[in-house]
This record gives C-alpha cells, structure tokens and sequence, in this order.
C-alpha cells in the first residue's frame, strides 16, 4: 500500500513564480515549510538551497530537485507600454494568448499577437516568433507601464492548481513536484540525507555542479518530472511514459547513462515492494543528475521522475499516484543503499 | 595484431565498457603496480618512475595518457508489435551509414537494422524511420531476447586490407592499443604515468573528466583517431593515412600547448618518428576537457589519421599505429619537462 499525502502544499508549490533565476520566492517557501525538521541548512550564493536532514553518514546520499521553472523574462518597454520579452525553456506555440503574471507583485498579461483579420494567408501557416510577440498589460503608455514593470522582470503562466481524483493540474509542475517529493521524505522519514534545491536548471543545468562540489556525496539522486508520450499517434513507436503507470527510472538520457548498480537497486527494490514503476524513453532530455555525475571524481547517480503531460506549457498534468510511488521508491532504494556498501563504494 | 583486432570487434559501446576494460586489464597488468577502476568505470593505471636514472619515487611529474575505451552504438526505445525494435543514438551516428548493418547486444543477440520502404519515408532515412530486425516474430519473442534500454554496438570483423586495417571502432580501441604496446615499452621512466582507460568520451568526454580530476596530472596527452583529408573529393585537410603521427594542432574544442608540440615535434624529429601536423575543423577528444579540470594540464593530442570514422568500417595504416607507439614510448621515457 502506498501512504496517501495531501497535496495542499503542491497546490501553493506550483502556483508560486520562480522562473530561471528567480527562484526567491519557492526557495523561502521551503526553507520556512523545512526549517525545523533538518540539521543544516546552507544557501549558497547561487540560491541554491541545501540541508541535511539527521546525523552525518557514510555514505552520503544527495537527492536534487531544481526549483525554477520556464517562463518569460521581460526584455523592453514600447510606446504604448506594451512589453517585449523573451522565453525561458519554451517555444511559441505554447504562448500564443495565454495569461501571464509577471513580477513580485504578479502583475496580470496577456500574450499578444496581431488579429487574424491583420495576418496574411501565407503568415498564418507559419509560428509566429518570440519577437513578434508582446505582453499586453492592460496600460496605455510607457510610462504607465515602467511603473509596475522593471527591465528584467520574470512572468510565469497564471494557473490555479486543481485536482480531480488522482489526476492533478497545474503550472511548473517540472520540477515542484520533485521539490514536493522531497520535502516529502525531509517531513515523514527519518532518511538521513542531503537535500538540494537547485536554481537555474531549465537554462542549462547550471548550478547542480557547484552543489555536488560542495557536498560531495557518494550517490546522488535527481528527482525531476518528464514528459510522458501517450499523444494519440497510429505508428507503432515509442508512447511511454505514461501518466498513472507509476514512477520513472532513467537508464540514459542526454545528459548521462546511470549507474547500472543503481538503476537495478531501483528496478529489484520496486519489483520487490510492488511499487508501480516504468522506464524513461531513453536519451531524451538532461536533468540536473548530468553535471552531477561528472562532479570530482566521479558520483554515482541515478535519476527517478514523475511522468507528466504537457511540460514547458501553461499547463500539465499528472497523476497523484505516480508522486507517491516515487517517495515510496526513494524511501526504500535509500534504507537499502545506507545498509549497503557494495551499493556505493 | 591479434589484440587491435580482437579490441575492435568486442562490444562496448558509451556506459557499457566492461568487455573492453577486461582485455586491457589482462593485457597490462604484468607492466605496472597499480589498476583502478573508478566509480564511472575508468581504467587507471600507474607507472611508478623505474629504470636508470630515474628521479626518487613520486618526485617526477605526473603525465596523463588517455584513450577512450567507448565506441559509438544504438539504444533500444521500444519493441512494436510485430518485434522490430525502435532506436535511437548513443553517440554521433550518421544515420546514412547504419542501414543493413548488423549489430550485437551485450547478451550476444544479433540483429539488422531495417528502414521503412514508404514513398514518403524521408532520403537519406532519419534514425527514426529505422529498425532493428532480431528476427523476432512478434513482441513477446523479442521481450524474451532484449529490452528497451539495452545498448547494442555494431557487429563487424577487423581485416587486413593490404597494410592497413579495417574495422568498427577504431574509434578509439586503436588508441588503447598504442597505450598498452606503449606500456609494454617502457624500459626507464622517471614521471609518475598514469595510463587513462576512459569511458564515455562519445557522449560528451564524461569519462576523461573524473579521471583527470582523481589524478591531477600536470601533463596530458590524449591518443584517438583523426580524419583525413586523402580520398575521394574530400574536403581540404592536411593529414593523409601511411604519413605518420599526426600532433594536433586544434580541433573545435582544443588548442595543442604549442610548448607541449614543440617538444613533441623534437621528438619525432630527433627519433626520425614520422609525423603530420593536424587540424580538425569539427570534433574533439578527451584532451579538451583534461586540460581545463582543476588547474589545467598542459595537453597535447596525438592523433592515428583515419578515414570513413563513425562507420562500421574504419580504416588506418599500420605504419601510423606503429609512429604513434614509438612517440609515445619516448615521451615516457624522456618526460615533457
């Protein structure tokens, strides 16, 4: 049986903004939510955050889940206080008209492109670019407009967070979720383990290296969300993950081919506990586990995910059930590798 | 000759070294002190200074000697219905050069790799519109003999065409075979080497990194294969198959320490070693990444020029092979201080 978690504080997880590079406001969240439940608690001058939970170990074991998600920086100001930006980790089709709230103070967008009436036959086949773009906020000049908005200022996509049964819905969910599933196992086991939140990884994953660096442990676990594949499609080819199968272990993906030990650990450790669990399309994606691997001398490392709809969007979807059999596979795969040194070593 | 062949023909593609790893380890363990694995799968071996006129133990340099153990391959992503199985890369592969090919999984299946015969299917074919044929005949067979994930590496057998070699993954078991002919070499050494067996150097030089940050050599020469520019309207390069060593001079990611070439151009020169300068305008090695891992290795390339790299059928000159052993046996012996 799988224990049942309320998903409140996901609610509140995924509904904060912290694009790429803004991640103060998730970073205090969990601080706050975690303070008393860990050992150490360390933010880097990355805003990295960091903490140890129970007493120090051999061997050390460090889950990462990033803390940013995609989103929109917003780059310059026009006459009539339209906001010209850029995107951070998506395209645009996935931007066209969609509501933005951007800033500290979320000040409510819409995403805006010229009228159909005002678009030529052969453009409305073609995407329109990010530079044709704007961010209309409601206002009629530039000065009206640099009032509420700042050069650099980051926006994300005004989702609300809403579940039906099993299935959830929301914004950021890549990688939230894998924040929850952490503060999960810092809040309701006694693991004793390190715990990364990382900042800027949909920009490249830059900043898991200087944490691996710093802690130096000897298995590392990234905790992250992937894109399921169930679109309906007639050819035979890959449509895994899907959502509701369970949760994802990585053999490879772009960013690194997993240590063989580890990935069995988790293959065995779920067959044996009976927790759903399905293999990752290999060699699509990276996560933070990439830089990790390849920290000093080198750091075991393995990769566990959540399938979800529609990542990079306004939008996702998941599957409660997929999250709890994730913190039940980390529960488990890490009380075994703690008792385990042929595991590590 | 038995060894070159016999590495080429074994499986061992990124993350799956293991075969290759044991040849080497069998095969140098006589020459030196001290074999590691370390935890990504790297081989390192330890030549402590020996012989005449040698320096006290540990006070030499340390060099670094790097081959990568990795050939490129094709991972499983899905087994259809009917048992043809889905793939994509592991490493650069020209899709073009795939088709027909047979290829092994570690567990010793064999397949074929099939393409979709539709008007519509794209010239030259993309990975995606390929398949491996197992000869399965349907889905349940096919789970029963491999999986999705299951790494496989081509299937080829080396041979001599005339004086040179032909075979897959010359790329780069040549350079593991200059690093073990060099090992057993070695008469008087008075730096501390360390010969690098490196995993995943075709996914992104993974391999090398770790293994230069464990050992934090001061010097660093990495040993693969370069491409040439002597067939068939090929675009202008000035390295050709039977004219030597080739020392790189830059590639797209590293610029050889023009202190290090100097002194390896002496070298040649001195041994009458014959050699080529080279400049690659696309690709890399290990050495790219060595000589900026803590506080830099000064690094050199040593490169066996090679025609048609990343096919099944890659060929090199025996002649070559044999300048780049005796470069790098003097390099051992007379250090790069």
């Amino acid at each position: 049986m799988l224990i049942r978690y309320n998903f409140l504080m996901l609610k509140e997880l995924s509904e904060l903004i912290g694009v790429s590079g803004g991640e103060r406001k998730v970073r205090e969240f969990i601080r706050y939510t975690i303070q008393n439940d860990v050992s150490e608690i360390i933010e880097d001058p990355y805003g990295n955050l960091i903490v140890r939970k129970g007493k120090e170990t051999t061997p050390k074991i460090m889950l990462a889940a990033h803390m940013d998600e995609v989103g929109v920086i917003i780059i310059g100001i026009e006459d009539k206080g339209l906001l010209r930006f850029k995107a951070i980790g998506m395209s645009s089709r996935v931007l066209l008209a969609k509501r933005i709230l951007i800033g500290k103070n979320g000040i409510p967008g819409v995403i805006g492109h010229k009228p159909v009436h005002h678009t030529k036959k052969e453009e409305m086949e073609k995407l329109p670019e990010i530079k044709d773009l704007f961010i209309d906020i409601g206002v009629g000049s530039k000065e009206e407009a640099k009032k509420l908005i700042q050069i650099g200022d980051y926006g994300t996509f005004d989702t609300k967070f809403r579940e039906y049964n099993d299935i959830i819905f929301g914004k950021a969910f890549d990688d939230r979720i894998g924040c929850y599933m952490l503060i999960q196992l810092i809040k309701h086991t006694d693991l004793p383990i390190y715990c990364a939140f990382t900042v800027q990884e949909e920009t490249g994953l830059r900043t898991a290296r200087i944490v691996a660096y710093r802690i130096s442990p000897q298995v590392a676990i990234a905790v992250d969300t992937t894109a399921s594949g169930e679109w309906p499609i007639e050819k035979d080819i890959p449509r895994y993950p899907e959502i509701g199968k369970g949760c994802v272990i990585t053999i490879t993906d772009r960013s690194i081919i997993c240590d063989k030990k580890l990935v069995s650990l988790l293959e065995e450790t779920a067959k044996k506990h009976n927790i759903p669990y399905q293999f990752k399309r290999p060699m699509i994606g990276g996560t933070d586990a990439g830089p990790i691997h390849i920290t000093r001398e080198g750091i075991r490392t393995a990769v566990i995910q959540t399938p979800a709809r529609y990542i990079h969007s306004p939008l996702s979807i998941a599957s409660k059930k997929d999250i709890e059999a994730g913190i039940k596979l980390l529960t488990v795969s890490i009380q075994k590798i703690l008792k385990e040194e042929a595991l590590w070593s | 000759m038995e060894l070159v062949k016999k590495l080429c023909d074994t499986y061992g593609p990124s993350g799956r070294e293991d075969n290759i790893r044991k040849i080497i380890k069998s095969n140098i363990q006589k020459y030196c002190k001290k074999i590691e694995v370390d935890r990504l799968g790297n081989l390192i071996a330890h030549v402590h200074p020996k012989g005449a006129g040698k320096a006290k133990r540990g006070n030499g340099d340390k060099i670094m000697f790097c081959a990568h153990m990795d050939e490129i391959g094709l991972i499983v992503t899905h087994i259809d219905k009917n048992g043809f199985l889905r793939f994509t890369n592991v490493g650069g592969i020209f899709p073009e050069r795939i088709l027909f090919e047979r290829v092994i999984f570690e567990n010793g299946t064999i397949g074929v790799i099939g393409v979709e015969t539709k008007r519509e299917t794209p010239k030259p074919a993309h990975l995606d519109n390929m398949f491996i044929d197992i000869g399965a005949k349907n889905k349940e067979e096919a789970q029963t003999m491999v999986r999705i994930g299951d790494i496989v590496a081509f299937y080829q057998q080396a041979v001599n065409i005339n004086k040179r070699l032909s075979a897959k993954a010359l790329d780069d078991r040549i350079g593991c075979y200059c690093l073990i002919e060099t090992m057993k070499k070695i008469k008087a050494n008075k730096d501390d080497l360390y010969f690098v067996f490196s995993v995943q150097e075709e996914v992104g030089l993974r391999g090398a990194r770790v293994g230069a940050y464990a050992i934090a050599p001061k010097y660093a020469i990495a040993v693969d294969v370069t491409i040439t520019g002597d067939i068939p309207e090929s675009p202008k390069m000035d390295v050709s198959l039977g004219k030597g060593v080739a020392i790189k001079v830059k590639d797209s990611a590293f610029i050889g320490n023009p202190f290090i070439n100097d002194k390896l151009v002496s070298y040649a020169r001195k041994m009458k070693i014959p050699y080529q300068l080279e400049i690659l305008e696309r690709g890399t090695t290990d050495a790219a990444i060595i000589q900026i891992v803590k506080e830099g290795a000064l690094s050199g390339v040593l490169s066996i020029p090679t025609r048609y790299v990343h096919s099944t059928n890659e060929v090199c000159d025996f002649r070559d092979v044999e300048a780049t052993i005796k470069l790098l046996s003097c390099i051992c012996e007379k250090g790069l201080g």
